[in-house]
């Protein structure tokens, strides 16, 4: 136990600059129950390190959320002359 | 002991390896009915898979060779190859898997004759080597503070209206500047588990990689781009 952590939230035994390094393990499901209790343990205490939790949250929502390319009109029918002269019965 | 060998998991070209993580347990296919179509030569089955998988198709192929053109050769080569193969192709993979699997051999060997070499191990080193932290040392305090290393330039909230400023053209433009940016296995990570929304296991499968791999790439290039976005919103 730290003396000078005694009147200041416990933010158990992480340190944020762990913690950070942290956090994609932590999203994936992928820490040893007990390391994500030490993580959970620090969250309740940390304020900056639950901002930058969401921080990636939301950076993965935005990469998520990039706009799709649509087919060009050449390619398609590029393909779709090769798909019609593709035989019914191989070899 | 020796056990049974298991046969190669995918048909399509005799130069993919088998899966790095065997697929044992038969799953629901979301293509299957599509796949049965084009095995009928069903044109509406196959344009209908163009559309779904094209966009993803280009998006990583241009990982590899960085040039537009030769991703679309690339891409069209690999509706070739899935047309020729597609009689060969058993469902023992999902059709996904396979089809990514076909642009992916094709863009390494692509990327090596280009003098870009992507090898099949480059990307477990890339993994390997020691990275840059996620966040820049200076920002915790130093050892001796009665804090050590707990957040001394702490990040910001990006405030309520994050979710329109994050949606922002200019933001998704800022986004896709910084996954450039990345080394390439990291790009390739990124962009199949975050934009394109696969599963960890389907992307270690493709990519040929452990799941710690895969985790430690992905972690590395999401810290940069949530760095990019920081850099972008503390700067207003």
């Amino acid at each position: 136990m730290k003396g000078d952590l005694m009147t200041t939230p416990d933010l158990g035994d992480l340190t944020c600059k762990e913690v950070v390094e942290l956090v994609t393990d932590y999203l994936e499901g992928a820490l040893p129950v007990e390391m994500r209790q030490r993580f959970d343990q620090h969250l309740t205490g940390c304020d900056p390190c639950i901002v930058y939790l969401d921080q990636m949250r939301q950076t993965i929502a935005t990469l998520g959320r990039l706009p799709e390319e649509s087919v060009p009109q050449n390619v398609l029918d590029t393909l779709l002359e090769h798909f019609r002269r593709w035989p019914r019965e191989r070899g | 002991m020796l056990s049974p060998r298991t046969p190669p998991a995918v048909t399509a070209g005799s130069e993919l390896p088998p899966l790095a993580v065997p697929i044992t347990s038969p799953r629901p296919d979301e293509d299957a009915e599509l796949v049965d179509g084009l095995k009928c030569r069903d044109e509406a089955a196959f344009v209908t898979l163009l559309e779904r998988y094209q966009g993803q198709l280009l998006r990583l192929a241009l990982v590899y060779c960085r040039t537009k053109d030769i991703a679309e050769e690339i891409v069209q080569d690999t509706w070739l190859a899935v047309i020729q193969g597609i009689d060969r192709f058993e469902g023992r993979a999902t059709f996904k898997t396979w089809l990514f699997q076909i642009l992916v051999n094709r863009a390494r060997t692509r990327a090596v004759k280009e003098g870009r070499s992507l090898s099949f191990s480059s990307i477990t080193d890339e993994a390997e080597m020691p990275g840059e932290p996620a966040v820049p040392p200076e920002r915790f305090r130093a050892a001796d503070d009665p804090w050590p290393n707990h957040w001394a330039l702490p990040p910001h909230s990006w405030g309520e209206s994050s979710d329109a400023r994050l949606l922002a053209a200019e933001t998704m433009d800022l986004v896709n500047r910084a996954i450039a940016q990345l080394p390439p296995a990291q790009q390739q990570v990124i962009t199949l588990r975050d934009i394109e929304g696969w599963t960890s296991e389907v992307v270690c499968n493709v990519l040929e990689i452990s799941e710690t791999n895969q985790r430690v790439l992905l972690h590395r290039a999401r810290s940069r781009v949530r760095a990019a976005l920081e850099a972008h919103f503390d700067e207003r």
